[in-house]
């Protein structure tokens, strides 16, 4: 136990001794939640759109004026013709255009009825979709406003109650997120270059000739990473109250428990990966190029789950991510105990305890 | 240019005889394309439905049949209670519970007007405001048949005005997520494996020794670092080719401009990451810190790219951030070229910006790479 | 025995902040000769070896190597000079003949000049079993030999050699020695540091440096007498220890 001891600070050491990396572990993730924080966000604000307006009248300058004072649209320019379109879409800046046809007002007067056509630019289908819900929207509230004095009978009024996030914020949506990658990502790539530096350098070796058993060194190597893990968390889950006023409506004990189980559960895939490569560059194109895409995308982190192609949904169940995701929501927006979240803290377990199991039986394959 | 073809040599030989990185080189990515492209959608649709009939008359069923019929909802089953309903709100087994009230076919008729409760699980903001234009959209349509079996002669007539909007998606008619994302997926792992891979080269040399035994022969720095990063320039064009065969072969995604424009802009693109990864290289004594600072940019360059998320909706300060961020660059201009036909007049301010950048990086890189201590 | 000389170095300092890694040394290494450079670790010999090599650059004092100064012309140098060291001499992932064609081409052999260098070198050492094998699958001893042939192809003036039989067995280390024995009979200038005494005894003179500066300089015969020892062993503790 003593020599074990000795063993972890020994690691300690290596890791305090070496400032630039650790400035690295430190710095970066509070870098990035900061950032991501702030900048993550899929409301749309500020949009340039383009207005064709052929008839010029009180009625579209009014609807002009209400779409540049809301906040989703700032109208970037006022275009002639229709051979404009094309051109503005070209350069890329302009996202819609907007088209009122011809004597608007007087056709709105004489037929109760006028058009608007809405151009998008859809290669990015969200941000098309998105300009048109809202432009509707606008829309409908002009129309309420012209028929005011009209009562229709027979009124069904949906009364909608935003739950968990009443302002929508997405914040709320993206920093446990941000979190979870960050960890993760941290956690895992640590580890696995760590353990596979040992064997390059080849003081793997000597290790594993001292009288240390080898899961003795294996923990051992990575119980400053835990350490340094829940320094990380810490630190992120402060800034998440304090900067984004993150709620957490559960309750905090059990935070600190299922971010630990995670942290392991990370370590634990960096273990994994460590003893699948026998060089750091592999280990960390591993946990680079295999663990950064597939967690951003199949955890639910942006991209919601349930939208997805059905074998991909299957997927997304080995992602450890999207667990922690679900249950850091849980606990900190929904303010749920254990029995809400068992399931989700039981997948963690089983995938960290899976992980050590292949890491126990391919270290052994190699001893012998 | 002899030396430099034999720093070339020497350097593919290493990297195809590392058996352990080919696959991950490039097997890897293109995998994660196929896959991934497809896990790209803000598209809302599956959404977990539930429901509470407090009314439970035919004309509430013909609501809740409704919800059924569209394609968007997914209705999981109905509750007794708002209790319990709640309660599988938490557990997250439902996004959307809609509780019909009592006496809710009565009091249209007879009050001419009454409410629906609607709950929705809010943490995803976006798609819950999305929901909810659904979920209006439905009920609307619900309630206009519903006036016109309603209405009474003794109603008032009367004249609504109304606008309606014509909406179409240009370049991209059916919404279809694939065609925006694959693009921009691609330049993403085009960019990873390149940044990586010579973010680690020069510093794993440091770490093994042999940097000292090319400082002492006489090759140029020039030389070296051409040498060094050819290869990376090639393998970047490799997956970029094949990236783009399998998006017209298994994504049918539009290329509508031309495709040479691409492979320019590529062709300088990469030397601002490989730049980027040698000036890392250089300033790093170990591949661990190497990778983490690699890692660090590359996961703030792809969350702030405008791929996953729109550049517009960042805050100012951000937004400037994203100006120095080369990624950003390169998936505009591939959605420009490919989706919408784009002409290099069209994309001269990207490109004059990469080839500044690429300048820039690479100067940093022969001035921070120092055969003499 | 009047030779000129190949490498004059005149008072050569390296200050790392405040510690000074070489003190201002002087020596001259006679063209054709094998000068040994001796010290204990940490004694400031590698350090002193990289600013002949020219990939460090001394902070003051002066040093020519082959003629060229290591301030103005450190590249040039480069050209005339051959260098091998024990942590590394060839890429472990390459084949031996790789590495020929490789190091080859760097110094700008011509293709044809390698091919016959190659075919002169495989056959001089024997290796036509092992020339395609990957130099990771060699014995050290192998290695070195091969590296030492290597950093001779482009017939350089001067052959570094930083403790080039660390490691090695007897036997192999004595081949080694008969490999050097017959570059310094071709010319060559031989400059190599070692931590083995009984090599001390092969080099036709040896400096030892003791905490960045060179105590002793001479030839071994002289430096017994002088320090009337029996064995380069014996001249070597009593300078450490001073």
């Amino acid at each position: 136990m003593k020599r074990f001891i000795g063993f972890i600070k020994k690691e300690f050491y290596h890791i305090f001794r070496d400032k630039r990396s650790l400035f690295i572990l430190f710095g970066m993730p509070i870098a990035q939640i900061m950032l991501f924080g702030f900048a993550i966000t899929n409301e749309i604000n500020n949009v340039d759109i383009a207005i064709l307006d052929k008839s010029k009248d009180a009625t579209t300058i009014e609807i002009i004026n209400k779409i540049s004072s809301s906040k989703y649209f700032s109208v970037e320019q006022l275009i002639n013709n229709e051979s404009e379109i094309e051109p503005v879409f070209k350069k890329g800046k302009v996202k819609a255009v907007l088209i009122f046809e011809k004597d608007f007002s007087k056709k709105l007067v004489k037929e109760n009825n006028a058009t608007l056509q809405i151009i998008t630019d859809a290669t990015d289908p969200n941000t098309a979709n998105t300009i048109s819900n809202y432009t509707n929207s606008i829309l409908q509230k002009y129309q309420q406003e012209i028929n005011k004095n009209i009562k229709i009978p027979y009124q069904i009024i949906p009364k909608s109650h935003m739950v968990f996030n009443p302002e929508l914020k997405s914040v709320f949506m993206f920093v446990p997120g941000v979190m979870t990658i960050i960890l993760m990502l941290v956690s895992a790539m640590m580890t696995s270059i760590s353990i596979t530096r040992e064997k390059e350098l080849g003081t793997m070796e000597i290790l594993l000739v001292s009288p240390l058993k080898p899961f003795q060194v294996i923990i051992g190597k990575v119980v400053p990473y835990i350490f340094l893990s829940i320094i990380n968390a810490i630190v992120i889950v402060l800034l998440s109250i304090f900067v984004f006023k993150m709620p957490v409506q559960g309750s905090l004990f059990l935070l600190a428990f299922e971010s630990v189980l995670f942290i392991i559960t990370s370590l634990s895939l960096g273990i994994l990966i460590s003893t699948l490569s026998s060089t750091q560059q592999t280990a960390m194109m591993i946990s680079l190029m295999g663990l950064m895409l597939p967690t951003i995308l199949l955890s639910g982190f942006i991209f919601p789950i349930s939208s997805m192609p059905l074998p991909l949904q299957i997927i997304s169940n080995i992602i450890p991510a999207k667990w922690f995701i679900i249950i850091l929501k849980g606990i900190m927006l929904k303010g749920v105990g254990i029995s809400f979240i068992w399931k989700e803290t039981s997948f963690l377990l089983l995938m960290t305890m899976i992980f050590i199991a292949i890491s126990v039986k391919k270290y052994k394959i190699r001893l012998e | 240019m002899k030396t430099i073809r034999y720093i070339i040599q020497k350097e593919f030989k290493q990297i195809f005889r590392n058996k352990g990185m080919l696959p991950i080189i490039f097997i890897m990515p293109l995998l994660q394309l196929v896959i991934l492209s497809n896990a790209a959608t803000f598209e809302i649709k599956n959404i977990k439905f539930s429901y509470i009939d407090h009314d439970n008359t035919s004309f509430s069923r013909a609501l809740i049949d409704k919800f059924k019929a569209s394609s968007y909802f997914n209705v999981v089953t109905d509750f007794p209670s708002e209790k319990i309903a709640s309660s599988e709100m938490l557990k997250g087994n439902v996004d959307v519970i809609l509780e019909i009230p009592h006496y809710f076919e009565r009091d249209l008729s007879k009050d001419k007007k009454t409410d629906l409760s609607v709950i929705i699980n809010a943490i995803d903001g976006a798609a819950a405001g999305v929901e909810n234009v659904y979920i209006n959209q439905i009920v609307r349509s619900f309630n206009k048949n519903a006036i016109a079996n309603l209405m009474q002669p003794s109603d008032k007539k009367y004249n609504v005005k109304t606008i309606d909007s014509i909406p179409s998606f240009w370049y991209n008619e059916t919404l279809n997520y694939k065609t925006y994302m694959v693009p921009g997926i691609l330049v993403l792992l085009v960019t990873m494996i390149t940044l990586f891979l010579s973010g680690m080269n020069i510093v794993r040399e440091k770490e093994i020794g042999t940097i000292e035994q090319m400082n002492v022969t006489p090759i140029k720095k020039h030389q070296f670092i051409i040498g060094k990063l050819f290869p990376f320039w090639i393998i970047g064009f490799g997956l970029l080719t094949i990236g783009l065969i399998l998006a017209k072969v298994i994504f049918n995604v539009p290329m509508i401009g031309n495709l040479a424009l691409i492979y320019f802009f590529t062709a300088i693109y990469l030397l601002v990451v490989l730049g980027m990864g040698f000036f890392i290289s250089n300033f790093t004594d170990t591949q661990q810190q190497a990778m983490f600072i690699s890692w660090f940019f590359i996961v703030i360059f792809i969350l702030m790219s405008g791929l996953f998320t729109p550049i517009e909706s960042m805050p100012q300060w951000a937004q400037h951030l994203t100006d120095f961020n080369p990624i950003k660059y390169y998936v505009e201009v591939m959605r420009m070229v490919m989706l919408k036909g784009a002409s290099f007049k069209d994309i001269l301010p990207q490109f004059s910006i990469i080839l500044t950048y690429a300048i820039v990086m690479n100067g940093l890189a022969v001035w921070s790479y120092k055969k003499i201590a | 025995m009047k030779q000129e000389s190949i490498i004059q170095v005149e008072n050569l300092t390296k200050k790392f902040n405040d510690f000074t890694a070489v003190n201002a040394i002087s020596f001259n290494v006679k063209k054709g000769e094998i000068f040994g450079f001796l010290g204990a670790n940490g004694a400031g010999k590698t350090t002193a070896m990289k600013m002949l090599i020219g990939i460090s650059t001394p902070t003051s004092g002066n040093a020519h190597v082959a003629g060229y100064n290591v301030f103005k012309n450190p590249e040039n140098i480069k050209k005339s000079i051959g260098y091998m060291s024990q942590k590394f001499a060839l890429y472990d992932d390459l084949t031996v003949k790789e590495n020929i064609t490789f190091f080859g081409g760097i110094y700008g052999l011509s293709r044809k000049q390698i091919e016959v260098k190659r075919r002169l070198l495989v056959e001089e050492l024997g290796l036509q079993d092992i020339a395609n094998e990957l130099v990771s699958s060699l014995p050290l001893g192998w290695k070195q030999k091969i590296a030492f042939s290597v950093a001779l192809l482009h017939e350089p003036k001067i052959i570094f050699l930083d403790e080039p039989t660390g490691g090695v067995d007897p036997i192999t280390r004595r081949q080694f020695w008969e490999m050097i024995y017959k570059t310094a009979n071709n010319g060559t200038t031989v400059f190599v540091t070692t931590h083995y005494m009984d090599e001390a005894e092969y080099c036709d003179r040896v400096s030892i440096m003791v905490d960045g500066k060179i105590e002793a300089l001479d030839t071994p015969k002289n430096l017994k007498k002088q320090f009337n020892a029996e064995n380069m062993n014996d001249v070597f503790l009593k300078l450490a220890r001073g």
